[in-house]
């Protein structure tokens, strides 16, 4: 097997991969998202579920879809990394993860690293172009989930 | 010289038993054809300068993704190189040395690929793929219509009431534009079903094929499962109750004796990027009758005759469908890649694919885990295998063989809702070429043996 094997399928990626955090979707979610990933017709349904206060974090993310484990895993990381964090944290995250991806292979800065944990098992998939958008597909469908809920939370205010 | 197919040289596999006989020798060996084993598929394999480089840290490349696009031999990629060395200039116009010599190419070009399907010159339509030649019709069909191409047309018209049939095997290319027909015109869509093992289903046949059919369009040959339909039952079906019939031989014409006129189709189409040509090159083949009568769907230069402010007449097929300025390059380029299947002979291709069929079949049936979509006995069927790896999903299959230098291709191979039918979201397939070693089969077989132990699972024969 070739190093550049190993370092994609990193051992934490393929327990995640099975374990799948956060997998199954729950009721009470402030907004939802959908997205395929149209090469390889894989998919997933993410929902944020968000804190009741005025300025709401993330409360976990639910979620359900279909992938190979380069996505399940990222997906189960991302349900980890953004269990209760605010929302500037949560796209923190995303963008440092996106950067990851067009990385080549190289680690990030050490604040970015830190920021990341589990996530930075993701470097090797960065040589891999066809496989970044395997890892991206769950940061994706987040991102588009906060987009909607926060939308959602500014048009309740207005409409108040 | 000739010779009949090696039999498959068949593993000790439980269960295997006799199912992977070549049994059919239809498509055997035609006079004069050399087989393909030992020094003379080595010598083949030299004609393709991709196949002797490595990948991947310096794995030698196995190359098993032939369906998607086939490699290229350099008497093709030397033609191209000739033409526009020496003789490039464009068709049909002006009227210097260049201007002939090209356009003679072109229309040599289009003379031998009309030969290599048996029909005729004036019935082959260039267009940029097999999917734009799906759409020629298609647009065509539509443009008939409402009433574009007058009474000639009608028999392309089609409204509330009339149906289009295609297969649940179609690849994308010959289900959506016939969907978009649908859509625009009020006609109905109906399909004809396949089986678990992904061969069609010719029960509902008089069913689903009657009165109110216009077109019948299925694919030869399915770049899924590699089943061979049977065309001779739709073809007289649907021309019992006065249907067309449209052939996808996508998948049939670099793997298969092609004799479009024998199968009695009405319109086909083919790309000559699958059959060793260049990309930006396929065709549409309609009856001479019929292509005459089919009002255009591109329009623009080099399909008219007179143009006046208000209105233009147009040419007659095939430059009636030929809108704009043509892939000259290319055309030459099929030609040369035509020239050489015929040198080696469609019948010692097939004979050859088909016993690398039956190693894929017997080598995967011995692999514990592994699920064919399709035939799984070498009967009517391609050397074109797809399958789901329980438990690992067919990208993490694809990324594996990578590793070990073996080209395949995961994802749903463009037919979702045969994917859907055959009970996966998505598979792994690897798909020889007239080129392919039975090494380069048992060398496949081998790393799809480790694949499962690879993520942890049950693992190796
Ligand atoms: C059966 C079949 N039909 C149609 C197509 C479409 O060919 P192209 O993409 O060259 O238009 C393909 C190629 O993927 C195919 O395998």
């Amino acid at each position: 097997m070739s190093h550049g094997l190993e370092q994609l399928y990193q051992q934490v990626i393929l327990d995640h991969a099975r374990e799948r955090h956060g997998f199954g979707l729950r009721e009470g979610a402030a907004a939802e998202s959908f997205q395929v990933n149209p090469t390889c017709g894989d998919e997933v349904r993410l929902r944020v579920h968000l804190t009741d206060e005025s300025r709401p974090r993330i409360r976990a993310v639910s979620w359900e879809g279909q992938g190979c484990s380069i996505s399940q895993a990222s997906l189960s990381v991302l349900a980890d990394l953004v269990e209760a964090v605010d929302v500037k944290t949560a796209d923190d995250l995303a963008e440092a993860f996106r950067a990851l991806m067009h990385n080549r292979g190289q680690a990030l800065d050490a604040d970015r690293e830190e920021l990341l944990g589990d996530a930075t098992a993701f470097v090797g998939v960065a040589k891999f172009p066809a496989r970044v958008k395997c890892a991206m597909l769950g940061w994706m469908a987040l991102r588009d989930a906060l987009v909607r809920a926060l939308t959602t939370i500014d048009d309740g205010i207005k409409e108040n | 010289m000739t010779s009949r197919a090696t039999a498959p040289v068949r593993r000790a596999t439980a269960g295997a038993g006799d199912r992977f006989e070549p049994a059919d020798a239809r498509a055997a060996d035609e006079p004069g054809d050399t087989e393909l084993v030992g020094g003379a598929l080595a010598a083949v394999r030299a004609d393709f300068p991709v196949l002797s480089r490595t990948v991947r840290d310096g794995r030698r490349l196995v190359y098993l993704d032939s369906a998607a696009t086939s490699q290229k031999p350099m008497v093709v990629l030397d033609a191209e190189q000739e033409f526009y060395t020496r003789s490039n200039a464009a068709v049909h116009r002006g009227a210097h040395a260049l201007a002939e010599e090209a356009t003679e190419a072109f229309e040599d070009a289009r003379e031998a690929v009309a030969r290599f399907v048996g029909v005729g010159a004036d019935e082959i339509v260039w267009t940029k793929n097999a999917t734009e030649a799906v759409n020629v019709v298609a647009y065509a069909m539509s443009n008939a219509s409402v009433g574009r191409g007058g009474q000639a047309a009608r028999r392309f018209a089609v409204g509330p009431g009339d149906e289009i049939v295609v297969t649940e095997a179609e690849h994308h290319a010959n289900l959506v534009p016939w969907q978009e027909l649908c859509a625009r015109t009020g006609a109905t869509l109906r399909w004809l079903g396949v089986d678990d093992a992904g061969r069609l289903d010719l029960d509902p046949l008089h069913a689903v094929v009657g009165e109110r059919t216009r077109l019948v369009a299925l694919t030869h040959a399915s770049n899924v499962t590699g089943a061979v339909s049977p065309v001779a039952e739709v073809v007289a079906r649907a021309h019992a109750v006065g249907a067309l019939v449209l052939l996808d031989a996508c998948q049939s014409a670099p793997h298969l004796p092609l004799d479009l006129r024998a199968l009695d189709v009405d319109l086909a189409v083919f790309s000559g990027h699958k059959m060793l040509g260049p990309t930006g090159i396929g065709a549409l083949y309609g009856r001479r009758v019929l292509l005459e009568a089919m009002p255009p769907a591109l329009t623009g230069g080099s399909m008219v005759e007179v143009v006046t402010m208000e209105t233009a007449t147009y040419a007659a097929p095939p430059q009636r469908f030929e809108a704009g300025t043509q892939p000259v390059a290319q055309a030459v380029g099929l030609h040369a890649a035509v020239d050489y299947l015929s040198q080696l002979g469609m019948g010692a291709v097939a004979a050859h694919e088909r016993a690398l069929a039956a190693r894929l079949l017997d080598g995967v049936a011995g692999i514990a885990g592994v699920r064919v979509l399709g035939p799984t006995d070498g009967r009517d069927r391609l050397a074109t295998l797809s399958f789901v790896v329980d438990g690992v999903h067919p990208h993490d299959v694809g990324q594996v063989l990578d590793d070990a230098g073996i080209a395949i291709r995961v994802g749903h191979h463009c037919a979702q809702p045969l994917h859907r039918r055959l009970g996966a979201h998505s598979s792994a397939r690897a798909s020889a070429g007239l080129y392919t070693t039975p090494e380069e089969i048992d060398a496949f077989v081998d790393a799809l043996a480790g694949v499962r132990a690879f993520f942890g699972l049950e693992g190796r024969r």
